[in-house]
């Protein structure tokens, strides 16, 4: 946690002996239980090739943890109980992105029940299948496609059409399903329930990877505006988060993190709370530092008043040059994306060559509640209720900084507030977990706002250059992106408790950097979070994954340490990333005076993206013309911007356009209307995906507009709503619209992070059309954008 | 420690608790309530908030002691999911939500708001809830149900 010079030989990284030992019990324990289930592994390996997992998918966990319900049987995902209700169980749970609302429709609908008589459970590491994280806008493309869940349905489905043939004795062909029943399609008085066929009962049915999936022209619940199961709850005050978890017992914990970044733990004085009204315990790991306390209030008192000496901390680089500092900065892990060689020949060859250096704050999830989770450690067993967003991986790491087997931990998610990818629910988690664990009670812990605030994995810096180079009639010939982001941690996954503050706190490192320097070359095509600009072919060996024509191209990437903690921050570098290239690609248009939209469509290749790019601009009335609209503008002036992407190169498309006014002498920049397009291949709810895409945009709009992570030597000071600005309620909300490009003849893919992608970039291409000022940097904040108006219209005087 | 008597939608209630304790505490861990959430602790982001005497009060930051017999109304207190009122069954029918977290700073910021200026322009209801947040930027939804409730409850 410093950022000297050496950062791998600053970071105290040293395990204790305890957690050592623990980490290797974990492993031995998980190489003895694959061992020893040699008919699990056998029955995994069958359903695995017979349902052809996508190799994509896989990467996210799909497939076997010990404990967890096998992936392969029917039983893992579906129960019919014998009043004919169904229960669906899914590693994929709600996050507030309406998914659990969308896979119960997906459930009534592959088995033909009624939706009200579906209910789903999901991420119990007792009780669902394990399908690692819910993240990266992957639960659509793992559960609605040809596996899993909606596989497991379709498979059930035709189990029941079976079984009731035996019993009504008519072939499976002359039977239909329909409202929880089978029934004689030429004697609908013919029919058996469910209940009746299966009700209480096992399926004993592995997957079927030629269970017909119901096809589209026959939906009559997926696909359907269906409301949210939650939001009578949610709106009326029933609803249980997290937060709300009540155990028999329960006691509550707060903990004193460092006051700055790097601090160690000389002492802690007991004494200084020796005596204070409910106190329990306090609690020291190493450079853990909880107390433990009979009611909330109390041990808030407590933390406040315990004496801690800490060590002065080692000191952070300073925020004015970070940007510089983080481009030379030194280990660096270099890769090359893709390289089609003689980049810099085609550079120096062409007619002209345009450059542009983009640069991305670190910014923060700040749910709106701060992470809270209970924990209960004794008996040398854990159940830890945890917001996690991956309950298996959760229960390894949890495991290993208990010195437990992860056998004995389990991980039940309760929904949390919104987290947008890794906030702290698994750091609290944990604070709750060893609190438990030296008490022997049920702990209970809320994070303080600037406990959340102050040590969360922030999303990624960015440094982005940009080149490209133009012939002598302004074709694109070449582009070439290369760009700096530090890492520190990541998600714990099931072996990296320090990939956390608290983990990192109790002994526990984080993932070791590994430098590569002279860069790696590519090894088969990869999107890397769209380092990959949609314009270029994306040509590895033999395959091209890129959705544009442009040949000469060159994707490199430097990660370097970061001082403060990483992990997924909702469209993780591919936000990023994206605001780079739609920036640069609407710079490049206005160098060449074209129409940025025309500009795009000549270069795209991807018809997925070509068409949400086309039906952006029309319903948004685009007035095809090139940017700026002025010169020179005083005042307030208005513009249109656009972006598209295909996210991740093929897990969803999106397109939008920002009409926005910007004030020159003020900087305030207004955002008037919002059109996006998205399309991720079949619409399973078209009113959640358009609740997705309107919140993503206007997310993306306050990320854009006001939100950074800041420091000072030695800590950082964005630790509340006052100081990390995000856009309130009361803010002039512009218009949104949403145009669903709906295409079931393709594979469902992603949306939660399709529109937040975009609002960086085609805002600031709005500001530009209407300015001609080009804001290159996040956020657009008044004082930066007024000091870039000056300094242009000084310009343009002299 | 001290016994504090609270009135929490229309029941009466006596703690036994430090009178500096705030409210949300109260609420929240005394009498397992969950309109009322514990957002940020400094009173910035409306998480927490309960209606006294008409006024939406952020119980995060109000001493216990200081609200003692006074009326207080939760989230839970001004409809159910069988009965909504009529902000929360306008919420429910724009699908105004995403983690739903904010529901409660955003339904009763709101009902305290109507119940004073029962036909709000877009400009003072944005003035209303200029310190509330909602994280998942539900906003247009939020707005929409904001003013279909308005025009029902104005009726």
């Amino acid at each position: 946690m410093t950022a000297t010079a050496e950062p791998r030989t600053a970071l105290p990284l040293a395990m204790t002996p305890d957690a050592r030992a623990a980490f290797e019990r974990t492993r031995l324990s998980r190489r003895g239980f694959l061992k020893a289930s040699g008919a699990l592994t056998v029955g995994f390996c069958c359903w695995s090739a017979a349902s052809s997992v996508d190799p994509v998918l896989a990467q996210f966990g799909v497939g076997l943890t010990e404990g967890s319900p096998p992936a392969d049987q029917v039983d893992s995902w579906i129960s019919v109980a014998a009043d004919g209700s169904v229960t669906g169980y899914t590693g994929k749970q709600e996050l507030g992105q309406g998914i659990v609302t969308a896979q119960t429709q997906l459930v009534a609908e592959e088995l033909c029940v009624p939706f009200a008589r579906v209910t789903m459970i999901a991420a119990d590491t007792a009780k669902t299948p394990d399908e690692g994280y819910t993240s990266g806008s992957q639960s659509h493309p793992t559960n609605f496609n040809h596996a899993n869940l909606a596989q497991a349905a379709a498979t059930a489905r035709q189990a029941l059409i079976q079984l009731a043939s035996q019993h009504l004795g008519v072939p499976t062909a002359q039977l239909t399903a329909r409202d929880g029943a089978i029934f004689v399609a030429s004697n609908p008085a013919k029919k058996i329930s469910y209940g009746e066929l299966v009700g209480g009962k096992k399926f004993s049915l592995a997957l079927d990877s030629s269970a017909p999936r119901k096809p589209y022209s026959e939906w009559t619940i997926l696909g359907k505006p269906i409301p949210r199961i939650d939001i009578p709850a949610l709106a009326t005050g029933t609803f249980e988060f997290v937060h709300n978890v009540k155990v028999p017992g329960m006691l509550h914990g707060k903990v004193v993190r460092p006051p700055v970044v790097g601090a160690t733990v000389n002492r802690v004085d007991e004494s200084s709370v020796a005596g204070m009204p409910g106190l329990v315990k306090v609690v020291v790991k190493r450079n853990f530092v909880g107390v433990v306390a009979e009611k909330p209030w109390q041990a808030i008192q407590i933390a406040n008043k315990l004496k801690v000496d800490w060590t002065s901390g080692a000191g952070l680089p300073k925020q004015a040059d970070y940007y510089d500092y983080l481009r030379k900065q030194s280990p660096s892990r270099d890769a090359f994306l893709i390289n089609s060689g003689a980049v810099d020949q085609t550079l120096a060859s062409a007619a002209t060559v345009l450059k542009a250096t983009y640069l991305h704050p670190f910014q923060m999830h700040g749910s709106m509640g701060s992470s809270c989770a209970v924990a209960d450690v004794a008996n040398g067993k854990a159940t830890i209720w945890s917001a996690t967003q991956g309950v298996w991986q959760q229960r390894g790491s949890a495991a290993i900084l208990l010195g437990m087997n992860p056998e004995d931990v389990h991980v039940i998610f309760v929904r949390g507030s919104g987290c947008y990818g890794h906030n702290g629910a698994d750091t609290v988690s944990y604070d709750a977990a060893l609190l438990s664990q030296a008490v022997g009670k049920p702990v209970r812990v809320q994070l303080s706002r600037k406990d959340e605030m102050a040590w969360e994995n922030y999303g990624n810096s960015y440094v982005l250059d940009c080149r490209a180079g133009l012939d002598a009639k302004g074709n694109i010939i070449v582009w070439d992106h290369e760009t700096w982001s530090p890492v520190l941690g990541n998600r714990p996954g099931a072996e990296r408790p320090g990939n956390v503050i608290t983990g990192f706190l109790a002994g526990f490192e984080p993932e070791p950097f590994h430098a590569q320097s002279p860069p790696s070359q590519p090894r088969g095509f990869n999107n890397g979070s769209n380092a990959i600009p949609s314009y270029v072919a994306g040509c590895v060996d033999d395959r091209c994954g890129g959705a544009g024509s442009i040949r000469s191209e060159r994707v490199l990437t430097h990660n370097v340490v970061s001082p403060f903690w990483t992990g997924p921050l909702r469209s993780p570098s591919r936000l990023q990333n994206t605001f780079a290239h739609e920036s640069f690609m609407d710079e490049i248009a206005a160098h060449i005076k074209t129409d940025p939209v025309a500009l795009r469509l000549k270069y795209l290749t991807n018809q997925r993206v070509a068409g949400v790019l086309q039906a952006a601009a029309h319903a948004f009335g685009w007035d095809a013309r090139p940017s700026p609209k002025w010169q020179r503008a005083e005042g307030v002036v208005a513009g249109r911007g656009v972006s598209c992407v295909a996210y991740e190169g093929a897990n969803g498309y999106s397109a939008m356009v920002i009409e926005a006014e910007a004030d020159t002498n003020s900087g305030v920049v207004a955002v008037k209307r919002i059109v996006v397009a998205v399309d991720c291949g079949p619409i399973s709810n078209p009113d959640g995906l358009r609740n997705q895409s309107e919140g993503g945009a206007l997310q993306g709009v306050s990320r854009a507009l006001g939100e950074d992570v800041t420091w000072d030597d030695h800590k950082v000071t964005s630790v509340d709503w006052r100081s990390y600005h995000s856009l309130p309620l009361g803010f002039a909300i512009p218009q949104i619209e949403v145009v669903l490009v709906n295409n079931p003849g393709e594979r469902a893919d992603g949306a939660g992070e399709l529109a937040i992608t975009l609002s960086a970039g085609a805002l600031g291409n709005a500001i530009f059309d209407a300015t001609g000022v080009r804001i290159r940097e996040i956020p657009f904040t008044p004082d930066r954008l007024k000091a870039a108006f000056q300094t242009a219209s000084t310009k343009a005087r002299a | 420690m001290a016994a504090i008597t609270l009135k929490v939608n229309g029941s009466t209630h006596t703690i036994d608790l430090d009178p500096t304790t705030p409210l949300l505490y109260a609420l929240s861990d005394d009498l397992a309530l969950r309109g009322p959430k514990f957002g940020c602790g400094l009173g910035q982001c409306g998480a927490c908030t309960v209606i006294i005497n008409g006024e939406a009060i952020r119980s995060c930051i109000t001493p216990v002691q200081t609200v003692a017999g006074a009326e207080i109304t939760t989230l839970e207190g001004i409809g159910t999911p069988e009965k909504p009122h009529p902000l929360q069954k306008a919420f429910i029918e724009e699908q105004a939500a995403q983690c739903g977290f904010c529901l409660n700073a955003v339904i009763m910021t709101a009902k305290a708001f109507l119940d004073k200026n029962p036909k709000p322009t877009d400009a003072e209801l944005q003035q209303a809830l200029s310190n509330v947040l909602c994280r998942c930027f539900t906003h247009v939804r939020m707005y929409r149900a904001i003013q279909r409730a308005s025009k029902e409850m104005a009726r």
